[in-house]
């Protein structure tokens, strides 16, 4: 059947603009705030769509009088790390789980899932204490060791479910073909969990990016401070918010964010349907 | 190229029997076909030579040297899998060096290894495509080429050819065939097509339920099956199977079924003796049932034809003598319609009759 062009208009387009324009208008606000100069954002007259006198002041703002640059290179550092971290070790976990069947494989796959569910809220103050005792308090490590904790669960479980799409006899196959375990799994199975391993990625990465409370509470120095816990507490002062600065924070601390979304999306999406396609 | 010798082999799965007493010697360069329904124990066997699957009991010798506990990757054998199990993101050329590599080969050898059988194979021209870019053939035969770059002592094939049409699956099988004489090798062969088993083995193991049933030559176990079940499962169409009495004595023995009666050959009729007067199974191959002229007196069947199927060569006729239901396959010059009353000849030969109780065939 052809569609008409009005029908595929209301059944496809316009819902499609609404969306696009729910996801993009915080971005778009947060863009206009950061070019308006103060007086202007506090003027209720004025149109808050537009911008009449756009400046950079807020941008200097954030890179001179903070030291914004140095949190973001703190949460690329933790998120890097982090990542990594998280990623060696539930390939290494997930595999297992799925393919060596040992007794408990079952069970551990479930708890880990649980491990998940526990809310940070819950956790951060045991974590606190830990922290304190391997004297990490106040330092980048203290996120770089705690985010896995939430980290790993997740990216086993998404990986878990790339790994049982792979064919068993592919592995059998490699290993009667004369490779060890370890050899299958670097040469055949992470090859083909390419698109898996990097969703896993971009996932945990975004999360550490962005994650707020452990960041909140085991770090007080400003020079060790991450993007999101830096801008909140260095740019809200008492109560004067300065929302020109911290919307142009925001939105620079988005775009690495958006950047590796951008690039990855077709393995993310990939890696999100699982299978292998042949 | 060596003898796999298989003492006593039984694989269980937590309580379930898989495989239960396998033994078997498969001579050099032989082709051995495993053949049975689904579920019988024929791949789980495979995967134990393999070294896919721990043995639970009993003992696996390739050539010399006991297996039990040697690993997969040093076991000298390689395998082609039911799905080929070829390796996506590589190409046709790096599928077919994985093993060589693995093996720490040199460049060199690996490429003239790798042209060599890509040549023997006619895939030559594939080498720098990608799995996803082949048909089912190819693919196939990249499975196929994958195994014998590496002069393994042993082949494993596990239900190559299921996955093709009915077409391909013929040219396949001639082809493995030939490739078995070039590679002089030892081949061990699973399939549930007995077709397959018939064609390509030098002989055939028939397993059901985890147990050898038979093994032998594909002719022998065509004409003498040991017990029902090879009978039934050996041949196209199935063999035919009637419930019927013994009666008569001394020489003149006949099997009475509802509709009709057949006399049993004299030199088979002294071993009979015990059985006269029971109940005892008549196996019959539609092949060895043909139009007749006139009745004869304990060798012709009067039927009612049902069902009639032209193959071509010749037809299937189904028909209905008393009770009982009849394949018979008459040539193809036949002319019947349905519920035509017809004479069948049997041949007496070549009938079949099985103990009821046990199933096993009676001499």
């Amino acid at each position: 059947m052809i569609e008409s062009f009005w029908s595929k208009f209301f059944r496809f387009y316009v819902p499609l603009i609404i969306f696009v324009i729910f996801l993009l208008f915080p971005f778009y606000w947060m863009f206009n705030t950061s070019l308006k100069p103060m007086k202007e954002l506090y003027n209720l007259k004025l149109n808050p769509f537009y911008v009449h006198q756009p400046t950079l002041e807020n941008m200097k703002t954030l890179l001179f009088d903070t030291i914004f640059l140095r949190w973001m290179y703190n949460t690329f550092f933790v998120a890097i790390l982090s990542t990594a971290i998280s990623l060696g070790a539930s390939l290494l976990a997930a595999y297992a789980i799925q393919r060596l069947k040992f007794k408990t494989s079952g069970p551990t796959g479930l708890a880990i899932f649980f491990g998940y569910l526990i809310p940070p809220t819950i956790l951060f103050i045991p974590l606190a204490t830990i922290i304190f005792d391997l004297r990490l308090w106040d330092s980048l490590w203290s996120l770089v060791l705690t985010y896995p904790t939430f980290l790993i669960p997740f990216c086993t479980w998404l990986l878990m479910g790339y790994f049982k799409s792979i064919p068993k006899e592919m592995e059998e196959c490699a290993m009667i073909d004369g490779a060890s375990r370890l050899r299958v799994f670097w040469r055949i199975v992470i090859p083909l969990c390419l698109p898996g391993i990097f969703s896993a990625g971009i996932f945990a990465f975004t999360l550490s990016w962005n994650e707020f409370l452990y960041a909140l509470a085991f770090i007080s120095t400003t020079e060790s401070k991450t993007v999101p816990i830096g801008l909140v507490t260095e740019l809200v002062r008492g109560d004067v918010y300065h929302w020109g600065p911290l919307m142009t924070g925001a939105l620079l601390a988005s775009v690495p964010v958006a950047l590796v979304y951008s690039f990855f999306v077709e393995h993310y999406v990939a890696g999100l349907t699982g299978a292998l396609k042949e | 190229m060596a003898r796999v010798i298989l003492e006593n082999v039984s694989k269980y799965f937590n309580e379930v029997i898989a495989v239960k007493d396998f033994s078997l010697e498969i001579e050099d360069k032989e082709f051995v076909v495993f053949v049975g329904p689904s579920g019988c124990g024929k791949t789980t066997t495979l995967r134990m030579i393999a070294g896919l699957e721990e043995i639970t009991k009993g003992n696996i010798y390739i050539g010399d040297r006991l297996i039990n506990r040697i690993p997969a990757k040093d076991r000298d054998i390689a395998m082609v899998f039911q799905n080929y199990a070829l390796y996506p993101h590589m190409t046709v050329y790096q599928n077919l060096a994985f093993s060589l590599e693995m093996r720490k080969l040199s460049k060199k050898e690996i490429d003239e290894r790798v042209k060599e059988a890509a040549d023997l194979l006619e895939i030559s021209e594939l080498l720098h495509r990608k799995p996803k870019q082949l048909s089912g053939g190819q693919r196939q035969r990249v499975a196929v080429g994958r195994t014998i770059v590496r002069k393994p002592q042993v082949f494993l094939f596990d239900e190559p050819l299921s996955n093709l049409d009915a077409k391909l699956r013929v040219q396949m099988r001639g082809e493995l065939k030939k490739l078995h004489e070039r590679l002089s090798s030892t081949i061990i062969y699973v399939t549930h097509d007995q077709v397959e088993a018939m064609t390509m083995g030098d002989r055939i193991v028939v397993m059901k339920d985890g147990l050898i049933q038979q093994v032998g030559k594909p002719l022998d176990l065509y004409f003498h099956p040991i017990n029902k079940f090879v009978a039934g499962f050996i041949g196209s169409p199935t063999m035919n199977f009637i419930e019927t009495e013994l009666i008569g004595s001394e020489n003149r023995l006949f099997v009475q079924a509802d509709g009709f009666r057949l006399r049993i050959p004299e030199e088979r009729s002294r071993n009979l003796q015990n059985h006269v007067g029971k109940k005892i199974t008549l196996g019959i191959r539609p092949q060895d049932l043909s139009k007749a002229s006139a009745p004869v007196e304990g060798e012709t069947i009067e039927a009612l034809v049902e069902i009639i199927e032209p193959i071509g060569n010749e037809i299937y006729l189904d028909v209905k003598a008393g009770r009982d239901s009849l394949i018979a396959s008459v040539d193809p010059k036949t002319r019947v319609i349905p519920h035509q009353k017809i004479l069948l000849q049997a041949n007496l030969e070549n009938i079949h009759l099985f103990d009821p109780d046990d199933e096993k065939a009676l001499l």
